[in-house]
């Protein structure tokens, strides 16, 4: 596992402009081709595999694009933030701890609908977010075609159509990362709004998350676990020892 | 009104609508996640040898799920 901590020595440090890059995580559901879009921003030769639980590490390559340094960190397919596998915790633990400036969700073009399950889940914690919406040509094939304006339109993030295995859209995937890591574009991802009774729960654990609990991780995102009582994070053995004394 | 079952009591090749999920905690949120929130077309394709699991075609792909939770969802028998 590669934490914070980690990348820290490796200089990848917190500001892109002045330390080893700036880190973009890729997201999404098992087989929509993270791997393929992984290696053809990289350069790198990750094996690609259509079978479950081929990525369950994360693997990293580097690209430069514009004189700017980029590191990819490829995290596990999985279909949920929420749940309980191997794959699932590594995805959430690294993007919950919010230490990178972009994620890429990558979608499958073909079976949209799935998919939008985790992309929702992802900007619920983050707004850094550009959705991928891979495959495009199988789905072409298939007759499907995607509103990709309205799709950006109804989610609120950056949307880029591309067909990895053939390069198709990956220059309009990186430069919707640099507008999204260096030139502080602004995307204002849709909100899931729940319950009254919830919200307000929300509302005041919010408010009252000490300090450095708001600083390390999305305040709302963080209540709403809370809420849930979701145990797969609550007990998770990685929190550092500060943490273990805020919680209930 | 149509009669409302269970999805375990579907008949093979028989197709419901999603009604509700009688089921709490993660594998309620498991199975929403999967895509089988209200409304949801399924159709039973098979049942394994010794009845459990049941192979299901719902959203576009199969989906096998075991006999006790599909005994939680409720749907509505659809004719063809």
């Amino acid at each position: 596992m590669i934490d914070r901590g980690e990348l820290n020595n490796m200089g990848y440090g917190e500001d892109p402009e002045c330390t080893g890059g700036a880190i973009i995580a890729l997201a999404g559901n098992p087989n929509t081709g993270k791997s393929t879009i992984f290696n053809a921003l990289t350069g790198l030769n990750q094996h690609t595999g259509n079978w479950p639980g081929k990525t369950v590490l994360k693997a990293q390559g580097t690209y430069v694009f514009h004189g700017k340094k980029y590191v990819v960190v490829d995290l596990p397919g999985t279909y949920s933030l929420l749940a309980t596998s191997a794959e699932e915790q590594v995805a959430r633990d690294f993007l919950c701890r919010e230490q990178f400036q972009a994620t890429v969700v990558v979608t499958d073009a073909t079976c949209l609908e799935r998919n939008l399950n985790l992309v929702l889940q992802v900007i619920e914690i983050t707004s850094r977010v550009i959705v991928c919406v891979n495959l495009i040509d199988e789905a072409r094939r298939k007759k499907i075609f995607i509103d990709l304006e309205g799709l950006s339109a109804e989610l609120g993030v950056p949307v880029v159509a591309t067909a990895a295995r053939r390069g198709a859209g990956l220059e309009e995937l990186k430069v919707k990362i640099e507008d999204i890591t260096f030139k502080q574009i602004i995307t204002n991802p849709r909100r899931l709004v729940y319950d009254p009774d919830i919200e307000e729960a929300v509302a005041l654990i919010e408010q009252n998350l000490p300090g450095p609990v708001k600083k390390r991780f999305n305040p709302r995102w963080f209540a709403l676990r809370l809420v849930e009582n979701n145990q797969s994070f609550l007990k998770d053995a990685a929190w550092p020892a500060w943490a273990r004394f805020c919680l209930p | 009104m149509v009669k409302e079952m269970l999805l375990s009591e579907l008949s093979v090749g028989q197709c419901g609508r999603v009604v509700c999920l009688r089921t709490n905690g993660m594998i309620r949120r498991r199975l929403l996640e999967l895509g089988l929130v209200p409304e949801t077309k399924i159709k039973t394709i098979r049942h394994s040898p010794l009845g459990d699991p049941v192979l299901f075609q719902f959203r576009g792909t199969l989906i096998a799920l075991r006999r006790e939770e599909a005994r939680q969802i409720l749907v509505s028998p659809q004719s063809l």
